[in-house]
């Protein structure tokens, strides 16, 4: 019992550094709070819905990036806006912020 | 039932005559629910069972006109025309590839099988122009993503207030319909000042003040202003 009561404390300490640095947001908690007995593992699918998708949308983006005939900007910029999408469905606030940096980016066309 | 390509299934009944709105056993909603977006499917659906609803998820507005059976590929001859449950509320993305959000609202609108049924649009982007134009169109409401359990429940209970008030109204309606096809396009201001028991009596005086349309849009209380193409005033 003791290592139960353990665990949660980390994990406790673990979502509030996570929410203070700026990588969860309220999205994020909300989603916990979906989560219940009838749906014990809502989070847990929901987060690796997210990381297939994110795998896909980054090959996406790689592949798109290293054209050699030229960049196809506006391939990105869809990937980045799906991306987006999700990971502000989803609460994760730093993957979402960067998209938004990306996409102005892809705007400029600016391959660096 | 066999699980298709982007559709997911809850479990069906046989309520196959559509306009059975006091259902038996429960008073739960059905919602279609459209997103290309696995991820904010999965968290949609979530959101609106925990909400109580019934949630019919698929991937594409194409799918959720095939699941209506208004897919000109797939002719439905049912009179019914219900592909499964009845559909209470379709809830839809806005970009999409293929057929957007807003498109699927416009053919939706355009069916007079389904065109009252009301169809709220999500989308991550807060343009205003978007979201009048949907709402021109036709939208109950738009949400800007991400979606939250507030949203879906707001959206819920007036869904289930307007299905109430329906039973009430089908009558009159259906004769509305009739004589006042052009008022559909038209305003509906009025509405947000009055109770939407109203609509019931509104036929009986074919007022010069605007009233909305038949379809979706009742739901005054609501911050979001239904407005219509304005085509002509009153007869």
């Amino acid at each position: 019992m003791d290592v139960v009561n353990q665990l949660q404390r980390q994990f406790i300490d673990y979502s509030a550094s996570l929410h203070r640095e700026g990588f969860l947001d309220d999205q994020f908690t909300q989603l916990q709070k979906l989560q219940d007995d009838n749906s014990p593992d809502f989070v847990v699918e929901v987060a690796s819905l997210f990381f297939e998708d994110c795998e896909k949308l980054i090959n996406n983006m790689a592949r798109a990036l290293e054209q050699q005939q030229g960049v196809d900007f506006k391939q990105v910029d869809a990937s980045v806006h799906q991306l987006k999408g999700s990971s502000s469905s989803i609460g994760a606030m730093r993957v979402k912020d960067v998209c938004i940096a990306f996409r102005s980016f892809c705007e400029a066309q600016n391959r660096e | 039932m066999a699980r298709n390509g982007g559709v997911a299934w809850m479990r069906t009944t046989d309520k196959i005559d559509g306009y059975d709105l006091s259902t038996s056993d429960t008073e739960e909603v059905h919602v279609l629910a459209v997103d290309d977006s696995l991820v904010d499917r999965k968290v949609i659906e979530r959101l609106l069972r925990i909400s109580s609803c019934k949630v019919t998820a698929v991937d594409s507005g194409r799918r959720a006109l095939q699941y209506l059976g208004l897919d000109e590929e797939i002719q439905k001859k049912e009179t019914n025309g219900f592909d499964g449950l009845k559909v209470d509320l379709i809830i839809t993305d806005y970009c999409m590839p293929g057929m957007t959000g807003y498109e699927l609202l416009k053919k939706v609108k355009e069916s007079s099988a389904f065109r009252e049924i009301p169809v709220v649009i999500m989308s991550s982007e807060n343009v205003i122009a978007r979201i009048d134009r949907c709402l021109e169109e036709g939208a109950e409401d738009f949400i800007v993503k991400p979606v939250k359990l507030s949203d879906v429940k707001r959206i819920i209970d007036y869904t289930t207030t307007e299905l109430r008030e329906g039973e009430q109204r089908e009558g009159a309606r259906a004769k509305r319909r009739g004589i006042n096809k052009r008022k559909q396009r038209e305003g509906d201001d009025d509405l947000s000042s009055s109770p939407p028991s109203t609509l019931s009596s509104s036929t009986s005086s074919p007022s010069s003040s605007i009233q909305s349309a038949t379809a979706p849009s009742s739901p005054s209380t609501l911050d979001s202003p239904t407005r219509r193409l304005k085509m002509t005033s009153s007869e």
